[in-house]
């Protein structure tokens, strides 16, 4: 009897350990992750910076929602697209090929930004180099003619 | 002047005149067409843009030239939308009157949550065609600025008048009434 009991039990407990196990996947992402990847299609701003739009108070409820169904991120981002379009992404580039010249500027203009750093630090390391390179050889006169012959006199007299 | 000529500042002209050139791009590739505005204020009735969507109930697509011939009292709105919400009765009593008229409402929902946008539907009992542009497409082939926003299409398919902002009766009857007498 005793035995059938603990067995019971350890059936019960077996059958009830995956339970937990899933309540800790879910869920599986938060707002706050999401919000920075996706747009507010009429504020025109991520979602993250778009605390006060109606339409931004109603994305969220709508994330949120999907968050208590345990959807992953990206199955969110798919059910975001499907209500909102592709704009609702916070990528650029869209679908109906409009604004391509934007488009290419968003990635256009960090790399050229990142070149033209680079270029200004070789500029300015190149241009300190050949400063100090100059200092050192204008400096070699100073102690040229009379100066060094009393330096080699003042050496002599003091046995240096 | 020599000073001026030299690598770096005019490397620092060029940058400074590439974010001017940059930021000016932004700001007119993101401003709507106002052509439909300044047509209707130089008295014109421009051709309304093609409108094409699917509807709202899901039930296939619907367009603009689907009511050639009848005036539409064209209503751009969304559920979140709170002056969308106060109008809607109006537009309905309207759409009532309109549709004995050869005349109706015809609601697009746009930069909206489908579900929440059926809810709303339900909740005002509103009977007029809707149709569905989740994207927000059309935002820009109409100039719109924000929610709710309305034009009156002619019998010819020509915008004759809009509003900013939710309509009232005065609108209604100021400019959708006299249209109902044109022919086509």
């Amino acid at each position: 009897m005793r035995f059938a009991v603990l067995a019971t039990a350890a059936a019960l407990a077996l059958l009830l350990a995956p339970a937990p196990a899933l309540a800790q996947d879910c869920p599986k992402t938060t707002l706050g992750d999401i919000e920075d990847e996706v747009m507010c299609p009429i504020c025109g701003t991520p979602l993250g910076l778009a605390s006060e739009a109606p339409q931004a108070q109603q994305q969220r409820a709508f994330i949120e929602d999907q968050i208590a169904d345990c959807r992953s991120k990206e199955e969110i981002k798919t059910a975001l697209v499907a209500q909102f379009g592709e704009g609702v992404l916070a990528l650029p580039g869209d679908e109906s090929g409009e604004d391509d010249v934007g488009d290419v500027l968003v990635y256009a203009i960090p790399a050229a930004a990142i070149l033209l750093a680079l270029g200004g630090i070789a500029f300015a390391v190149l241009r300190w180099r050949r400063g100090d390179r100059t200092g050192r050889r204008s400096g070699e006169p100073a102690v040229a003619g009379s100066d060094t012959a009393r330096l080699d006199a003042d050496i002599e007299r003091y046995d240096l | 002047m020599r000073r001026l000529l030299a690598p770096v500042p005019v490397a620092v002209i060029g940058v400074v005149v590439a974010l001017v050139a940059l930021l000016a791009y932004g700001l007119a590739s993101n401003e709507p067409d106002r052509g439909i505005e300044k047509a209707l204020q130089q008295g014109e009735r421009e051709e309304a843009p093609e409108l094409i969507l699917p509807r709202l109930s899901g039930d296939g697509e619907g367009s603009l030239d689907d009511y050639r011939g009848q005036v539409v009292v064209l209503n751009f709105w969304a559920s979140w939308c709170e002056p969308c919400r106060d109008e809607s009765p109006l537009l309905q009593r309207w759409h009532e009157r309109l549709e004995k008229r050869d005349a109706t409402v015809l609601g697009v929902d746009a930069f909206d949550e489908i579900g929440r946008a059926r809810a709303f539907v339900d909740k005002y009992g509103l009977t007029y065609p809707m149709l569905r542009d989740g994207a927000g497409d059309t935002r820009e082939r109409f100039g719109i600025l924000g929610f709710p926003e309305t034009f009156v299409i002619d019998r010819e398919g020509r915008i004759a008048a809009f509003a900013r902002g939710p309509v009232g009766e005065e609108f209604m009857r100021e400019r959708v009434v006299p249209l109902l007498r044109e022919q086509a």
